[in-house]
């Protein structure tokens, strides 16, 4: 099981930034390891947000995106005390959620 | 009592609801592999089943103008126009073009920030997908001095 991630959701207005940085060795399947063979692709290709349980947005992700990814959205209507949720699945299966409260 | 007959067009039925109710939805969820293989904006875009690309100034990209890290390039994609389907960020000369896919819901904005791997200097896209069809994107040069997808 990975590590959690962190997650911080600020309320401004209407308007909640959610940023997740997530704990993952986003392996791209080009590098080589010390014996010149190729490190086998391994990286987060599902993501979900929720906001209170609803999906609010799902992403899909490839390898180049870089190790302990970031994430950045902007989630309209949230209120302070409302839960986000964010989860991941790589391409190996392993999977992990997490979740945020509005401040 | 029920003929062979009946019972055949009745699973037929059923497996037509089936398909109607349960795979449709579950395609557009797929991760879709094609998207992530293409090389090139304009293949992205076939793979995806949208129309032709065009440039847009409601579209934005940010990034930095040199990159020192390729491993860690900060990309933000967003755009203000409404009817947004999806936000692609596209790493044009990287061996997979695209980066991240993000299928917009009316719950969020369209704009988003991530950080990327870039193997070498190359041109990034932000690209957004409106729910006509419309393909509208704006791209931006990032200069990388160390690349980050071999090593």
């Amino acid at each position: 099981m990975a590590d959690p991630m962190r997650i911080r959701a600020q309320a401004a207005g209407d308007k909640t930034t959610v940023r997740v940085l997530m704990s993952h060795e986003m392996e791209s399947g080009q590098r080589k390891d010390s014996a010149g063979k190729l490190v086998p692709a391994h990286f987060i290709n599902e993501v979900t947000a929720t906001l209170n349980g609803k999906v609010v947005l799902t992403a899909d992700w490839g390898p180049s995106v870089s190790k302990n990814p970031f994430m950045q959205f902007v989630v309209k209507g949230a209120k302070a005390g409302d839960k986000i949720g964010v989860s991941w699945k790589d391409n190996k299966g392993d999977s992990r959620s997490d979740e945020a409260t509005v401040s | 009592m029920q003929t062979r007959r009946e019972t055949l067009k009745h699973s037929a039925i059923v497996a037509g609801l089936l398909a109607t109710a349960g795979l449709i939805p579950q395609q557009a969820l797929a991760y879709n592999k094609a998207a992530f293989e293409a090389k090139s904006l304009a293949d992205v875009v076939k793979a995806l089943g949208a129309g032709a690309p065009a440039e847009s100034k409601d579209v934005t990209i940010g990034g930095p103008d040199i990159a020192e890290n390729g491993a860690v390039v900060p990309l933000t994609a967003g755009t203000s126009l409404p009817g947004v389907k999806q936000m692609l960020i596209l790493v044009e000369k990287n061996p997979a073009a695209m980066v991240a896919l993000f299928n917009v819901t009316d719950s969020v904005e369209a704009s988003f920030a991530t950080r990327a791997k870039m193997g070498q200097s190359s041109d990034v896209y932000a690209v957004a997908v409106m729910a006509d069809g419309k393909v509208l994107y704006a791209k931006k040069e990032v200069k990388v001095t160390l690349g980050g997808c071999g090593g």
